[in-house]
């Protein structure tokens, strides 16, 4: 009964260090059971830095609770087998494969082939031109193709909650709107996404609350729908 | 629209060209096999090659390490096979099975720790493992007979049929080959493939789509080790003799030379770069003085013109072009 007050996603008080260098300050949010949330904050921020701490790629200290269980501090795999699913930033998909090897990566951890067919069909379903691809090489594909390869991939794993470091960076913005049409898509149909964005605007229609981060701190937590413009959040900045 | 009356038309060309290492690859051999002679104890030391290079490739062309240390798994599946066989009497596939047996427990017991490094401080961290197994094939006389070595090692038999003659080695030799390199493509199209492809793509990737890097890493590395050890036990019986010298930091160079004229990473590389390798000393043999300055020319030459390596030739070829 407990599990199911408890929020998908408890960051509290996460640091992050890259050698002797602090990059992520005692950042502190919580993420409901299908919420989208967004994060936004200026290049440097440690948005990224916040989003690999939390899968523990790197050296952190703090907590994460995952639907109200502990998560272990340093185990990637270990978050991967509970459904926290990474988009990196700069996609991180295997360019020498192909979309299909890429596809089953995703699906490292599932061993059911049934299973494996319907979550790939998912994916063709989103994003049709994966499926044209399927047996060409992921590093001969365009960009917004590749970011689909990622997010596809991403799919396969069946997360639970499903986390993407600035999908859009470098993209078309016909692109990024097919991808955020399909991220839209999968939250409506009830899957938590947590979407790391510069650029604020692209985001704001989608995330339900977003927070603001700067400098490697969270500094505040604000309702979108009050945001229209890049003025209105250079507010939260400046005040 | 053109009609080509030629048979091997350009598109033709580019269909054929994966198999073209291949071809090569399996007509040297077969002509070493007709020719005989000398050509066949050439062809033979490719062979026993090949098979430490493909374990060689799966570990640093498929998962992207890097090991300098691979000659101490050869050594330890040599000298396992020589004394056991020479001084116990031991029949060459019992043998075999106790000096990998030993080469893997090495391989797991030094991995461990090692595999947590990457890039330069692995490979020097790998170095050090073959300069120790070197250094203790030197030292420890009474077992190994130091620089002297083992002489008089009985050739490959199983179960009373031993396989004397030049020919007939090389026969078995070339199956053990197909048998490797077959091996080496099925790992790598199965799901312990793709995750070594993987990690050699991207360490974090591959960690957070739940891979086990370190575990992976362990078990790439044994099952290289593992190939190297059965080449080592192949040379030993085939020469008949072992001395350290056999699996010095010379055997790193030259399987690294092939692996990198072969093309690191392909399934074909392994064969064509140790076949070629080994047969270009003995092409510029008549140039006498001038034998090495050839040999390294020629190696240069074909990573300008190939520097995916040999297997990637094919890529050369005119594209066949559908607009």
């Amino acid at each position: 009964m407990s599990a199911s007050l408890a929020p998908i996603l408890a960051v509290k008080e996460l640091s992050a260090r890259y050698g002797s260098v602090e990059a992520l300050h005692a950042a502190s949010l919580t993420v409901e059971d299908g919420e989208f949330v967004a994060i936004l904050g200026p290049n440097g921020a440690g948005k990224s830095t916040l989003m690999r701490a939390v899968m523990g790629l790197v050296a952190n200290s703090g907590a994460v609770d995952f639907r109200g269980a502990p998560l272990p501090r340093a185990a990637p795999a270990a978050c991967a087998a509970r459904g926290i699913v990474l988009v990196p930033e700069g996609r991180g998909i295997f360019t020498p494969m192909t979309v299909g090897e890429n596809l089953e990566l995703g699906a490292y951890l599932l061993n059911d082939a049934t299973e494996f067919a319907r979550r790939r069909e998912r994916v063709f379903s989103l994003f049709p031109r994966l499926r044209e691809r399927l047996h060409q090489t992921a590093g001969s594909l365009s960009g917004g193709e590749q970011q689909m390869v990622a997010v596809g991939r991403a799919l396969m794993a069946g997360p639970q909650i499903l986390l993407l470091d600035e999908p859009s960076l470098g993209l078309a913005p016909r692109v990024t709107e097919d991808i955020l049409g399909a991220l839209d898509v999968l939250n409506k149909e009830g899957l938590t996404i947590v979407l790391v964005e510069q650029k604020a605007p692209l985001v704001l229609r989608l995330a339900r609350r977003a927070y603001l981060m700067s400098l490697g701190r969270v500094v505040a937590e604000i309702d979108p729908r009050t945001v229209t413009s890049h003025a209105d959040l250079a507010q939260y900045y400046l005040s | 629209m053109p009609t080509s009356h030629n048979i091997i038309s350009p598109e033709r060309l580019t269909a054929l060209a994966p198999g073209l290492p291949w071809a090569v690859a399996i007509a040297i051999v077969g002509y070493a096999f007709i020719a005989g002679g000398y050509l066949v104890t050439v062809m033979s030391f490719a062979l026993i090659y090949a098979v430490f290079v493909i374990g060689l490739n799966l570990f640093m062309g498929y998962a992207g390490q890097v090991t300098f240390g691979h000659n101490a798994f050869a050594a330890l599946g040599g000298y396992g096979s020589a004394v056991l066989t020479s001084a116990y009497g031991w029949p060459p596939l019992g043998a075999f099975a106790a000096g990998l047996a030993l080469a893997l427990a090495v391989a797991l017991v030094v991995g461990y720790p090692t595999l947590r490094l990457k890039g330069h401080y692995l490979a020097m961290a790998t170095l050090a493992i073959g300069l120790i197994v070197y250094e203790i094939a030197v030292q420890w006389q009474a077992v190994t007979g130091g620089y002297m070595g083992i002489s008089g090692i009985p050739p490959i038999g199983i179960g009373g049929f031993d396989i004397l003659s030049d020919r007939a080695q090389l026969i078995f030799l070339a199956l053990v080959v197909a048998l490797s390199t077959w091996s080496a493509m099925r790992l790598r199209a199965s799901r312990f493939g793709r995750a070594l492809a993987a990690i050699a793509g991207s360490e974090d990737a591959a960690r957070a789509l739940g891979i086990d890097v370190a575990r992976y890493k362990l078990m790439a590395f044994l099952v290289s080790a593992a190939y190297a050890a059965l080449a080592g036990t192949l040379f030993v019986h085939v020469v008949g003799f072992v001395s350290p010298e056999v699996f010095g930091l010379h055997m790193v160079v030259l399987a690294f030379t092939m692996l990198y004229v072969g093309g690191i990473g392909t399934a074909a590389g392994p064969l064509i770069g140790a076949v070629i390798v080994s047969l270009l000393p003995e092409t510029f043999r008549a140039l006498k003085d001038y034998q090495d300055l050839a040999y390294g020319a020629g190696l240069i030459l074909l990573l300008i013109f190939a520097p995916k390596g040999l297997a990637a030739l094919g890529d050369l070829l005119p594209r066949s072009k559908k607009s």
